[in-house]
């Protein structure tokens, strides 16, 4: 990417956007990158998540652990700096987390594990049972979750995963694999959502997002495709289809 | 307070790819056509459009345009013993909802079912004895022929402009396409998409193999095309947003593109969006019906007298209004008597990952929902069954539709399931992976059926339909046969590393797998094995015919959209030249 000023980015984005700083400092993978074909300003997301749905201790376990299983290595960073504990934050406090899409009668039984989730917790519900029963499960060993080594921490994460701990109603493999699963898509999903912060997850394996017009490209058999990546929040064409014989509304 | 409402000729439940197909033909002859859909209406423009439209975790993870399960799920057991449970969240399969139904978010794979398909059954015992089958296995044939259905088939694919390579023209084998396939009258509407990296690397290792690889036919264009109804579609760009999504650009053959717009201009045909249909409702014989009564959005309920009432709603959600209705007699697996609910199929889905070095780059994203190359040498009855002990087949291909990364990130088997070696892992084996998939048929078993669940309800408080499915031992036999092929088929790629997984029980509803859900409301020539005649007519209620994948006795070893398709059309002619003209049984029960 060219560089860009603070002064020349505002002024690209318009007076009422107000850009943290941070978000100008551009990542190694996104250095490497070939400069975007001009114009919209990419998304930031801010360095410091201002969390709605996790408390102050939660906050503390789902920033170490998604760490974890996410973590910043050569490749890229990891959870925390795609900003995937914010998405989190955001899901579990929104519609999802309140049990969009999830049929919610009762009676409740277990069932089998190709009949899925049975449980009668919202996901919101889920994280907040499980977060707290973890508290106070690690609070009587002594080290709370963010305070143990790297090793520790993930040997608690496999004992979560595979084990059978009861974490106030909910078995631990299903709050690990709901936390695994919304960790993934709070890395990879579009950053408007919250997570993969200034799309790097997305740099990191050479996904366009949601540029998606490959025509020309596509018979060019085996030839790495270079482009910057490209956000809902941006529009490629700069068009939009219209044609006057379909109705657009009833 | 039910409003009762002016009598019209007909009613249709469910305004998807069958509903606006069959409207739009009794609309144009001039029969007053009401069309009842539960969900909303919506459009390329403005509903479909980017960049909005290419968004992974609403569309694919969210399920934006799925059946509403909160309001509106089934119930799932494996076993006839078992307690079902609601399906609480989709995964396994997806039924979509709104005016177009499930349509607007296929894939556009549009294929044709073989003559052997249609009657599987005879031709399986004349071939390989009687005694070949599982005695559980309840196979039949269809009661019509692919002769039957040439000239339908022919009609729907040039409704859709599929872009394909013929491969059997009235006998005569066309270099480029499928020699395997039946004959067909003539070329596809428009030439195959472009292939992909992944499709020309499976198209040569096919070939070295000594196979027969081929376009998939794809109703994603290849090029702009206007259909007989005057509609104008575009040339597909393989954005990779095809399979659970709407396309933004006219390119993908769906009723907002193909059908829709000219049956909105048709004074004879009125379209009702948010309509939750209830019943059909009968007479005191229970031998006629007399009209549906629906619920609309705002919670009014309605009855609306209709001549001649046709169910064309998704396949389960077909076998469930006919249980609603009291139509047909409900399927009793410990007696095998009734009808309603038997021969419930699926399709059994294995997968092959080819795993190449960092200097091979495959581009995952650059696709269309049907722009790969497969073979069929495996598939049906295309290669000799005599000791293997199972029927059917599957098609093998690199037929993958897209990278889209929350979903989409391939690693070899053994890699964690997080942290910094599943990280590494994804980052090296994104763009260098190599998918197969492989569609497989389904037969009919016994204990596999639908009824309706005695425990749980949906928002109006009607019974939610209850599934009853496992993977016949037929159908787990054949994957791990045809997977064994198609690993083959990787390692001639050249492939460093080759994974085949194939498809394995017990059935679960936590992954999904494929959206051909069938039968439940089977077609045949025995009015004790079948709920609709060769027409797609009740048996029962004359006046009711009913027309969805749930009329296939068994799953054949293709997507079955081109063959519903067919079915629609071949079910137009009768109602249109037959039914109409004297209404009455088409064929004495």
């Amino acid at each position: 990417m060219d560089k860009v000023t603070r002064r020349s980015f505002v002024t690209t984005v318009g007076a009422a956007t107000v850009v943290p700083a941070t978000a100008l400092l551009a990542p190694v993978a996104h250095a490497a990158a070939p400069p975007a074909p001009a114009k919209t300003p990419r998304v930031a997301e801010p360095a410091q998540t201002t969390y709605l749905f996790f408390n102050a201790a939660e906050v503390l376990f789902i920033e170490a652990a998604c760490e974890r299983l996410i973590p910043a290595d050569e490749s890229g960073p990891g959870a925390l700096g795609a900003g995937v504990p914010n998405y989190l934050d955001k899901q579990l406090g929104g519609a999802w987390g309140a049990g969009e899409r999830l049929y919610r009668s009762g009676p409740w039984q277990p069932g089998t594990p190709s009949q899925g989730y049975q449980l009668p917790f919202t996901p919101a519900e889920l994280f907040h049972a499980a977060l707290r029963a973890i508290d106070r499960e690690l609070g009587a060993h002594g080290t709370p979750f963010h305070e143990m080594s790297a090793e520790a921490q993930d040997m608690y994460l496999k004992s979560l995963e595979s084990g059978a701990h009861d974490l106030d109603g909910v078995p631990s493999p299903v709050f690990f694999d709901m936390l695994l699963k919304m960790s993934v898509e709070g890395f990879f999903s579009d950053p408007v959502y919250g997570g993969n912060r200034d799309m790097v997850a997305w740099r990191m394996i050479g996904f366009p997002g949601a540029y998606a017009d490959y025509f020309e490209a596509i018979d060019r058999h085996g030839v790495k495709f270079e482009r910057e990546p490209m956000s809902l929040a941006e529009d490629a064409h700069g068009h939009i289809h219209t044609r006057q014989d379909i109705p657009a509304n009833l | 307070m039910v409003q009762r409402l002016k009598e019209v000729d007909v009613v249709v439940i469910g305004v998807g790819m069958v509903g606006s197909i069959v409207a739009k033909e009794l609309a144009a002859a001039g029969y007053k056509v009401v069309g009842l859909e539960r969900g909303q209406a919506r459009f390329t423009v403005p509903e479909f459009q980017s960049p909005a439209i290419h968004d992974e975790l609403r569309f694919d993870v969210r399920k934006a345009l799925m059946q509403d399960n909160t309001r509106e799920p089934v119930t799932f057991r494996n076993q006839g013993s078992q307690v079902a449970l609601p399906v609480r969240r989709w995964e396994s399969f997806l039924p979509g909802t709104g005016l177009g139904g499930s349509m607007v978010h296929w894939n556009g794979q549009t294929y044709r079912f073989q003559a052997n398909d249609f009657q599987l059954a005879s031709r399986t015992r004349e071939r390989y004895g009687k005694s070949f089958l599982d005695p559980d296995v309840t196979i039949q044939d269809w009661g019509v022929t692919y002769d039957d259905l040439e000239p339908h088939y022919d009609r729907f694919e040039y409704l859709l402009g599929t872009s394909g390579k013929a491969g059997n023209i009235k006998g005569q084998i066309q270099a480029g396409g499928d020699p395997h396939e039946s004959p067909r009258s003539r070329e596809y509407p428009t030439p195959p998409q472009k292939e992909h990296f992944q499709g020309a690397l499976f198209r040569k290792a096919a070939n070295s193999l000594g196979y027969h690889p081929f376009p998939q036919p794809s109703s994603n264009l290849s090029q702009p095309y206007t259909n007989p109804e005057g509609m104008k579609l575009n040339a597909c760009v393989f954005c990779g947003f095809c399979e659970r999504y709407a396309c933004e650009h006219y390119a993908k053959s769906v009723p907002q593109t193909i059908i829709l717009p000219v049956l909105l201009a048709n004074p004879n045909f009125e379209l009702r969006t948010g309509c939750q249909v209830q019943r059909i409702n009968l007479d005191s014989t229970k031998k006629h019906a007399t009209g549906v009564t629906y619920i609309d959005a705002v919670g009014r309920e309605f009855e609306q007298p209709a001549s001649l009432v046709i169910t064309s709603t998704f396949a389960i959600n077909n076998v469930r209004m006919l249980l609603l209705s009291g139509i047909g007699t409900p399927y009793d697996p410990a007696t095998g008597q009734g009808v309603v609910g038997r021969n419930y199929a699926y399709q059994t889905m294995s997968t092959v990952a080819s795993f190449f070095d960092e200097d091979v780059i495959i581009n995952p994203f650059m696709a269309s929902g049907a722009s790969g190359t497969l073979i069929n040498d495996f598939a049906g009855d295309n290669f000799d069954h005599s000791g293997l002990g199972f029927i059917g087949g599957a098609f093998i291909g690199a037929v993958n539709t897209n990278g889209r990364p929350i979903q989409y990130h391939p690693v070899p088997p053994g890699t964690p399931n997080w942290g910094k070696g599943w990280k590494q892992a994804v980052v090296k084996h994104y763009n260098h992976t190599v998918m197969f998939s492989l569609h497989g048929s389904s037969v009919a078993q016994r204990q596999n059926y639908c009824d309706l669940d005695p425990t749980y309800r949906d928002a109006w408080g009607q019974p939610l339909l209850r599934i009853t499915f496992d993977f016949p031992p037929n159908d787990i036999k054949m994957a791990a046969h045809v997977t064994a092929k198609a690993v083959e088929i990787g390692k001639a790629m050249g492939a460093k590393q080759v994974a085949g997984n194939p498809r394995k029980g017990p059935y679960t509803v936590t992954q999904y797998q494929t959206t051909h859900n069938t039968g439940g409301t089977v077609m045949g020539d025995n009015p004790n094995t079948s709920v609709v005649n060769r027409y797609l007519q009740s048996w029962d209620v004359p006046n009711v015919f009913v027309i969805g994948a749930s009329n296939y006795p068994q799953n054949a070893s293709w997507n079955p959209t081109g063959t519903l398709g067919a079915l629609t059309y071949w079910a137009i002619d009768a109602l249109t030249n037959k039914y109409l003209k004297n209404p009455g049984r088409l064929v004495p029960a």
